[in-house]
């Protein structure tokens, strides 16, 4: 019975939004209705890997365009952004020092990044890769930094009275004892660089789901915008979904 | 010479109130294979002070000489035992030791370190626990871990800070006896300086009691020796005329002490309470 209500609740949630979206497409005759929206978008959920053309093709390969390139730049962030924690949470003297620009940098806008990034690189996807490492490293930044002051003093006197070298400090104590908190930076940092590829790819107007919306846009098919929405929307989910899965997993183990 | 040698040991620490000095002028030696409790309640510097003869802080001013050195750092022939148990949660016990070992002994191959950490678990009774993590064991048998890893570096020295004050009674005991026994079983003797706020530990363990004399600043009191054959049992202590002649000499001390801070707060309460109404003198 218990299980039966929890499956009903989310459904009438839905059911409840998709009738707010009737309702609104009632009122504004250009947004199309949910029924309109599937049967424009259809082809591309039911043969979601087909290729019909450049910027023509199925929504799987689009949603894995985009999460490829997220992939690259979340990694770019992160293999900057971790050290960066680290070196910040064992020195309080580089705190001082980074900590001002970067609350600064940190509320800065990807579209803000972009135009930088193709001056910088002069070509669209480096440029979205900065973007997106750029935007995304900051939750993994500051995580990894909190995580490593909030080590407990018990832990630095194991070092100090075992005579522990700093290598020895770090591969044995510090990072393990901040790894919980690096990850929930990971999963942060994730969900901005997913953010972040929306924007990118509508203002370079790369192949993904960002450049399929804008396009859309531009050749005046709204269902697709929705479509697209849409799956920004569950992809983001699954993101989230996932990086919340190994992150309990890992927090379990420790 | 004595082997542990602390000179005119003062040390204060900053605080919102003001400069708050915890001890002032300990003067203490410690004989080579000597076991010496320091007693006194809870907040009376005695944790401050094993830290500074473990070299783990820096004294504000005086000395203490280890073996003929000054103490700068921690040592390398020193291990520590602390109430939290202090274990690695993500190794197992013999992870836990074995980094202990590795840092002790940096020469040794793996094997022969694994070896002594096994052993050293085996001697606290955990030979059979080596893979589980510690918060598989209970608190005693996180503190015999603790043991055995103090233990696993052959020391020289032991700092002990309340080894025992975060078990129950009965677990307490036990472990006691473990740490006696560990003691004895050395072929180099270990010298040992505990803190507890248990009299009745430090007569069951020691060589000689000193009383904190509660302050701020706390300071020494002078030493009581226990001249009680070994093995002892805590029941053997319970009627023994030379224990309850150290218990006695122990208490008495470390009450004058507390009494002398009761006076002393309650003469110095009321021009920091209101005036209306007047403080009774505790004594």
């Amino acid at each position: 019975m218990k299980r039966l209500i929890n499956l009903l609740l989310p459904l009438c949630g839905i059911g409840m939004a998709l009738a707010v979206w009737w309702a609104a497409s009632v009122a504004v005759p250009d947004l199309p209705s949910p029924v309109r929206t599937w049967e424009e978008s259809k082809l591309y959920i039911l043969e979601p890997l087909a290729k019909r053309g450049e910027s023509d093709q199925g929504i799987l390969l689009l949603a894995y365009y985009s999460l490829m390139r997220v992939a690259r730049g979340f990694l770019l962030g992160v293999v900057i952004a971790t050290p960066l924690g680290f070196l910040l949470g064992v020195s309080s003297t580089l705190t001082k020092m980074f900590d001002p620009i970067m609350q600064v940098l940190r509320p800065i806008s990807p579209l803000a990044w972009l135009p930088l990034g193709l001056v910088l690189f002069q070509k669209s996807e480096p440029a979205a890769l900065f973007a997106i490492a750029v935007c995304s490293m900051w939750p993994t930044v500051i995580n990894t930094m909190m995580g490593v002051r909030a080590i407990p003093q018990d832990y630095w006197n194991v070092a100090k009275v075992l005579r522990l070298s700093r290598t020895t400090t770090f591969t044995k104590i510090i990072v393990p004892a901040t790894l919980p908190y690096m990850f929930t930076g990971y999963r942060l940092s994730l969900g901005i660089a997913w953010l972040v590829i929306v924007a990118s790819e509508m203002l370079t107007g790369t192949p993904g789901v960002g450049g399929f919306l804008w396009q859309e846009y531009n050749s005046l098919v709204y269902a697709h915008i929705l479509l697209a929405i849409i799956t920004i929307g569950i992809v983001g989910f699954a993101l989230d979904r996932l990086m919340g899965m190994a992150e309990a997993r890992l927090r379990a183990s420790s | 010479m004595p082997f542990l040698e602390v000179r005119n040991l003062s040390k204060s620490f900053p605080s919102p109130a003001g400069v708050r000095h915890v001890l002032s002028h300990v003067t203490l030696d410690v004989d080579q294979g000597e076991f010496v409790s320091i007693v006194g309640s809870m907040g009376s510097g005695k944790s401050t002070l094993l830290s500074l003869l473990a070299g783990l802080t820096v004294p504000d001013t005086g000395t203490v000489v280890l073996d003929g050195k000054p103490v700068t750092g921690v040592r390398d022939d020193a291990a520590f035992v602390f109430q939290n148990y202090s274990l690695l949660p993500w190794f197992s016990a013999l992870e836990n030791v074995r980094l202990a070992v590795q840092a002790a002994f940096p020469n040794e191959t793996a094997a022969s370190q694994k070896r002594r950490a096994a052993e050293a678990l085996d001697r606290v009774g955990l030979g059979n626990a080596l893979e589980r993590k510690p918060r598989q064991l209970s608190g005693g048998m996180r503190q015999r871990v603790s043991l055995a890893r103090a233990f696993a570096t052959e020391p020289r020295v032991l700092f002990l800070d309340e080894p025992f004050g975060a078990l129950d009674a009965l677990t307490r005991d036990a472990l006691q006896q473990d740490l006696a026994r560990l003691c004895a079983e050395r072929e180099r003797p270990v010298t040992t300086v505990m803190i507890t706020n248990s009299v009745e530990e430090a007569i069951l363990l020691s060589d000689r009691i000193v009383p904190i004399v509660t302050g701020p600043p706390a300071s020494l009191g002078s030493p009581i020796v226990v001249e009680l054959a070994r093995p002892r049992t805590l029941a053997q202590l319970a009627h023994d005329e030379q224990a309850t002649h150290a218990r006695a000499h122990v208490v008495a001390a470390l009450t004058a002490s507390l009494q002398r801070r009761n006076r002393s707060v309650s003469t110095a309460a009321p021009s920091a309470l209101s005036t209306t109404e007047p403080v009774k003198e505790a004594l």
